[in-house]
Order: structure tokens, then sequence, then C-alpha cells
């Protein structure tokens, strides 16, 4: 099982399992990694390993390794670039997710709000043009952590949900035009009106492993779940000990189940200095908090893109990352933890691969 | 040694890779020219010196400077800045060890 370890400062990855962990050295440095994804290629072959990169200098770039980060690609020519005629350039790159529907396809969510593809694995990526046109953009809000587009969710059926900072949810029939904001039943509490079509702070979304209709959404205040592919969310936090933080997992194939690490939203902290996974197997009707080795007196909190589940060993392997430079994994769907690694810069990325 | 005719271009070592390992270029360009048409023309001959020197929108990024001989451009007329043949165009990041 590989881990890639995205940090404010540099690239890391792990190896391991059961039998413990091998951390690598810094595979990068100098530059922020905002987000990572492994991508599967041929059978024998590793996973090609890719990174959203910004450099304080030199600007943001999609990197990819083929050998576990031994070599890089870096294009001469910009990855990801707005049209001239946009006026605006790429802070940075959020997410990258492989799409498991098509060999090659490559989804990036980048700031300013805007939505790419690749269709050749991460070399080059093209505009979303429907959901940057969209007459909504203008309204569109960044976060405290930047303008985002920061979950990309490609479902079956064809269709594709995003989440973004803020913004809110957004669907499409087609992964590509006609996009529609997918909202209603999300509370806001910061501005008057409290359900609003769009503009929710949506932290992160994840699609239920057995019912691609049913989304998760935890929200900046509130967890919900929607039955409807988004058309209408009920709020599901009844039981946690904090209804704010920035993760929420489903399992791969379990459906009903999912995780959310809460955090408190007056301190950033974990609730009690705990931090804890809170886990439901009812899609939300009630909770327990699971993560035995998980550390007691914690004060470093989780961010959105920091936590990844895979399906492993007829159960789920868990991993997520902190702001002081811990990652913890869990190959029991999150019963038990064990430590990865610390010490490394503030941990803004993680995924798993088999 | 620097051909008086032509724009002389000095890199960061950082970026020397992205020039065929060299740190300094020669740019031909034409009398009456501005810092953004020599920049457009370092484009053509080291697109990724370009893509780490300028965002999409042909702005110099905030953490780099460009001195046009003595001067940072934006103390000059920024990407309008007339650049005579013979000009020295350094390319240095900032310090920027704050963000680390």
């Amino acid at each position: 099982m590989r881990i890639a370890i995205g940090t404010r400062k540099g690239l890391w990855t792990a190896k391991g399992g059961a039998d413990g962990w091998e951390v690598s050295q810094p595979l990068k440095a100098m530059a922020e990694f905002s987000s990572v994804a492994w991508m599967p290629r041929g059978a024998g072959d590793p996973p090609r390993l890719l990174a959203g990169a910004r450099s304080w200098f030199w600007g943001p770039s999609v990197l990819f390794s083929d050998d576990d980060g031994v070599t890089w690609s870096d294009p001469e020519h910009r990855a990801i670039a707005f049209p001239p005629d946009a006026g605006v350039a790429i802070e940075r790159i959020w997410n990258l997710t492989p799409d498991p529907r098509q060999a090659d396809v490559v989804w990036a969510g980048c700031e300013p709000h805007s939505l790419w593809r690749s269709s050749d694995g991460g070399s080059e990526f093209t505009l979303n043009a429907g959901l940057w046109e969209h007459p909504h953009r203008p309204e569109w809000m960044p976060g405290a952590g930047g303008a985002a587009i920061h979950t990309i969710a490609p479902r079956p059926d064809g269709s594709m949900v995003v989440a973004m900072s803020t913004g809110g949810v957004y669907r499409s029939a087609d992964s590509d035009s006609g996009w529609v904001p997918a909202n209603r039943g999300i509370r806001v509490d910061f501005q008057p009106e409290e359900y609003p079509e769009f503009n929710q702070c949506v932290h992160r979304i994840a699609v239920d492993g057995g019912d691609p209709s049913r989304v998760y959404a935890q929200n900046h205040g509130g967890v919900y779940r929607s039955d409807d592919s988004g058309d209408a969310w009920q709020p599901i936090m009844e039981g946690l000990p904090k209804d704010f933080g920035f993760v929420v997992l489903a399992h791969p194939s379990q459906g009903g189940t999912a995780w959310v690490i809460p955090i408190d939203a007056e301190t950033m902290f974990p609730p009690e200095g705990r931090l804890r996974l809170w886990r439901t197997d009812d899609a939300g009707a009630t909770w327990a908090e699971t993560g035995d080795g998980l550390p007691d007196g914690h004060y470093a909190s989780v961010m959105r893109d920091s936590a990844h589940v895979i399906e492993h060993d007829g159960d789920a392997a868990i991993a997520f990352g902190t702001r002081n430079g811990c990652v913890f994994a869990s190959l029991d769907g999150g019963r038990t933890f064990t430590e990865v690694v610390s010490g490394l810069p503030d941990v803004l990325s993680v995924r798993i691969s088999p | 040694m620097t051909d008086g005719s032509l724009v002389t271009v000095r890199l960061p070592q950082s970026l020397a890779e992205h020039a065929g390992g060299q740190r300094e270029l020669a740019v031909d360009a034409p009398p009456g020219a501005t810092l953004a048409d020599v920049l457009d023309l370092l484009a053509s001959m080291a697109p990724g010196v370009d893509r780490r020197v300028r965002d999409e929108t042909g702005a110099v990024r905030r953490f780099v400077n460009v001195y046009v001989d003595e001067d940072e451009c934006r103390t000059l007329d920024g990407l309008r800045t007339p650049v005579p043949p013979g000009t020295v165009l350094f390319v240095i990041p900032s310090v920027a060890g704050g963000a680390a």
C-alpha cells in the first residue's frame, strides 16, 4: 500500500501496511502540494503519482511520476492555464481526481473556482467552460483557504457532483454542461438568508459506496446527507460532538458507512483535544467515536484534502494527515490507527493506493 | 561576453535547467522593444522559463523580480519598460523565506 503526502513544503510517500510504514525522503521541496492523487496504470506498473504543486516563486503546476517519485514530469508548457481572454491566472490546484470511468482522465479543481479535465493522464488540462461561464460564478467567494473547487465526484451514470468553498454543491448530468446548484436544505450561518440556492461553504462531500445517489456533506457548520444526488439535504449531525470539520469519507463499497473528523469551530482544535473519527453505519442516523491509537492532547486540525479511504481486505483503509505534520493510517475501517510519520510540515493532501 | 546588439537575460541557477542548462540567454530584441516584448521572445526560446517567470496573463509572478539593468521593473514602467539592445535583464526570486 502506498500513501502520498502533500504538505505546505514538500511531498513524501509512505509504503507499507500491517508490518509498518517506510517513509520516503522528501520527493519534492520548496513548494506546497495542495493535491495529490494516484492514478492506476497497467498491471505490474506502479500507479502514477500526480501532484498539484505551487512554488512560491515559480507558480503552480501539475507534476507526475510513474516510478514512485524517482523521476518526474515537469512540463515546459503550462499544464493548466486559463485562455488569454479569461484575464485570470491559476493560483492553486486544490484537487486532482482520476476518473474511475475513463482511463487516463484526470480532473482538477482549482483556484480561482474552476474545473479542468485532462484526457492524457495529467499532461494537459482543458477548462470546463460550462462551470466557468456559470452565471453564479461572480457570486462565489473564496473561503478562508482560498477559492476552491475541492471535491470532484464522477459517478457511474455519467454525471458528476462537485463542491466548492464557497459556492456549494453543483451537479451536471453529463460531467460537462448544464451545471445546477444542489444545496437545498444546507443552512448557512454567515449571511442573513439561511437557506440560499447556492454559496454554501461546503468543506467536503463524499458519495455513498452503496448508492451513488446518496451523498454526504461536511459543511461549514453541519453534516448533511442527500438521497437524491443533492436535490435535497437533511442534517445528520445529531450525535456528533461538533458539527464543524473539513473531512467526510464514505466507505467505497459499504452503503451507509461514512466517517467525519469533528473540529471545534471556535478553536479549530479537535474537541477536547481528542483527535478522533466518528463513524456511522446507518447513513448518519447514529454516530460512534472510533480510532483507537489516535492521540489525546492533540490540537492540530485535519484539512479537507488530507484524508482518504480505499477498499482494503474486505474492509476499508483510511489515512489522514494533520496540520502539525502527522499522518495516521488504519487498515480496519478506522477502528485502530498507527502513526505513519510525524514531524512533517503542515499536511495538505493525503491519498492511498492499494 | 555580452553582445551589445542583443539583450542578455541572466537566470538564477534554479531556472537554468529549463534553459538548456544555461544561466545566460541572448535575446535578439528589435529596437523599441519593451520588457513584455523581450519576455515574449524569451518564451519562444525557453517556455519553461517563461511559465515560471510570468503567469498566463503575462504578469510577472509576485515573488519574481526582473531587473532591467540596475532597476526592478516594477519601479520603472513594468512590462512597458523599454529594453534597448545591450540591456541586461536579471531574473531573481524574491527573498520570501517567511513563507517557509
